[in-house]
């Protein structure tokens, strides 16, 4: 468990320092606009696996969430120029809020009621920021950059780092909630609510836990997409395919651990980044229809379900 | 901006989409309510089957209701596969069917949707029959006919389907298999195969409803997105399985987003829905007229 934490921070901060070394070297900024949806993906697919992986249920509001970070960026930007930095923490916070709010008014619902419910959720309030007129409406409004900050040269580099960072801050944060009672009782009420709730587990109290941190999360994820895209509108901002994309994400790549959701993430990411240049981005969507029922057909356990089977089992969480 | 005249021509022409969303939501209604199928790509069902009638009356100039007829058997064999894969992946296997079905259907919605696009575009689609375009006027009130067609049509299907499961022995095996599968079994019935004749129903009647979904409005490939929240709205306030309830609840929504459109404007009503849904969610999640 010990060695296991000091492997865990070491792997982080030399993911953090080749990323910020890459920011510096390579000249061509596209490597880090393609890479940015990448990371991006990474910690939404981790922060819904909280909610979604360990306690099994199937949020399909991601969009809500990452339209409301979006959106939460947007007005900081227009009212007050808020820096980057304020963007994302205000988005947690009202991330969080909105994973509160969710938690008590759908958490009593069982599986696909909430899955609907949280669907209804998203529809609602991006319904009202199109009828929003001070962030930009159903046209959506354009965003000036500004300047950039010291060790990088082009503010889409930054962007790239700032996405990293969350993500280390995401898989730390899941790996954390796994590694406790909260992520103990979450998978117990996961495999069986009324047993947990009769050993004492607080099964209500976990939900809205993990509904309000995975819901800090994804908004916190979504907030830099205002600065990345400088247009947000929002029709882009709430589509579904986010919700349908971290979803095949986190099945890809299984949800038993935090590492699939990263797996399943890079994979489907990856993939989606080469399709939408060397094809089209509607055949992404099919790719993404595709692998998603493969997936869930052919290995429901995900990756790391494939992988656990090979002979050479490893330990089993770390 | 508001007026009695304006109220009376909202809930006129909402009991008339009403009925038209009932039409669209009585295979769901059979799916999910009755079956407990996860059916979220019943909508894009439907909208595959508002292009077949489209492909019908494009190319060899048939009625869209008759093209609606005569595309619903292939829908029936449709439904049959459909069930029977998700029978042998999910169902059989047991363990967390419902988050891996949801899962399923979505990814099979979001393939229906790429291959409608791939194959006829993202334009807009209609078909052109000789009662659509014009209107009945009843005093200053304008009713399109397209509109009254639906309701017809629409209200016919309830009707029937309604008797179906209610008078026929095939339609009583389907509810017998909803309210005790294990019971069905034990008196030597084989309830997969009855779930799987009653899926092939609910996805055999798309076939009519797609042709109401294009007679209506144009289509486009992305509008199975919005038909989720209707559809399941519907099913879930009417109470699980409810045919009744479904014609109840589909005429409540129909109102309720016709009002909300007269009196706040186009940009409001896709949450009407949706409202509608978490409200009867949260306060009797059983529904109007719940099993």
């Amino acid at each position: 468990m010990q060695k296991s934490s000091i492997a865990f921070w070491c792997g982080a901060a030399v993911f953090l320092i080749v990323v910020l070394v890459l920011t510096q070297t390579i000249r061509n900024e596209y490597p880090f606009f393609a890479g940015y949806v990448i990371l991006q993906f990474v910690v939404l697919a981790v922060a819904w696996s909280i909610l979604g992986g360990y306690a099994g249920y199937v949020n399909f509001g991601t969009n809500a969430f990452f339209g409301v970070g979006v959106y939460t960026a947007v007005l900081l930007i227009k009212a007050f120029e808020a820096p980057l930095g304020v963007q994302i923490a205000v988005a947690a916070v009202i991330g969080s809020l909105l994973g509160f709010g969710v938690g008590l008014l759908t958490l009593r619902m069982r599986g696909i009621f909430f899955s609907i419910a949280t669907i209804a959720l998203a529809i609602i309030i991006e319904t009202s920021v199109t009828n929003w007129r001070f962030v930009g409406g159903a046209a959506g409004i354009q965003l000036q950059r500004p300047p950039v900050m010291a060790p990088f040269d082009t503010y889409v580099k930054m962007l790239f780092f700032v996405q990293a960072l969350l993500v280390v801050v995401a898989v730390a944060t899941t790996r954390t909630i796994q590694n406790s009672r909260i992520g103990r009782g979450l998978q117990a009420l996961r495999d069986d609510e009324l047993a947990a709730e009769c050993t004492g587990v607080p099964t209500l109290r976990l939900k809205l836990l993990a509904c309000v941190i995975s819901g800090a999360l994804i908004s916190a994820g979504g907030a830099p997409a205002a600065m990345y895209l400088q247009f947000a509108n929002p029709e882009s901002a709430f589509n579904l395919n986010y919700s349908v994309s971290v979803l095949a994400m986190s099945l890809i790549g299984g949800t038993a651990h935090w590492i699939g959701p990263i797996l399943g993430a890079v994979l489907l990411g990856v993939t989606q980044q080469l399709l939408a240049v060397t094809i089209s981005s509607e055949v992404n969507v099919l790719v993404l229809g595709i692998m998603l029922v493969v997936f869930v057909v052919g290995a429901p356990k995900g990756l790391i379900g494939l992988l656990r089977r090979a002979p050479s089992r490893t330990g089993d969480r770390k | 901006m508001f007026s009695l005249d304006l109220l009376r021509d909202a809930v006129v022409l909402g009991v008339l989409l009403g009925c038209f969303y009932a039409a669209v939501s009585i295979g769901l209604s059979i799916s999910f309510g009755l079956l407990d199928v996860p059916h979220v790509a019943h909508p894009a069902f439907l909208v595959l089957a508002s292009y077949g009638v489209y492909l019908c009356n494009d190319q060899y100039d048939i009625d869209p209701l008759l093209a609606g007829l005569l595309i619903s058997p292939l829908f029936f064999v449709l439904g049959l596969v459909t069930y029977r894969l998700y029978y042998e992946t999910f169902e059989r296997r047991g363990s967390d069917a419902a988050v891996r079905g949801i899962a399923f259907f979505f990814g099979v919605a979001f393939i229906i949707e790429v291959l409608i696009i791939l194959q006829f575009g993202v334009d807009q689609r209609s078909v052109t029959a000789s009662y659509i375009g014009k209107a009945w006027r009843v005093g200053d009130l304008r009713i399109p006919i397209r509109q009254l067609v639906a309701f017809a049509v629409a209200l016919g299907l309830t009707v029937s389907l309604a008797t179906y499961l209610s008078k026929t022995f095939m339609g009583r095996a389907i509810r017998a298999v909803a309210q005790d599968e294990e019971g069905l079994r034990l008196m030597g019935a084989n309830p997969v195969r009855i779930k799987q004749f009653a899926f092939g129903i609910a996805t055999a009647v798309l076939g009519i409803a797609g042709a109401l979904l294009i007679i209506v409005a144009p289509v486009e490939p992305t509008l199975d997105r919005v038909y989720i929240g209707r559809t399941f709205c519907v099913v879930v306030m009417a109470g699980l399985g409810s045919i009744t309830g479904t014609l109840i609840a589909a005429i409540i929504l129909g109102v309720s987003e016709s009002i909300v459109l007269t009196m706040f404007g186009a940009s409001w009503a896709p949450a009407i829905s949706f409202a509608l849904l978490l409200g009867v969610l949260a306060v009797r999640p059983q529904g109007l007229l719940g099993r």
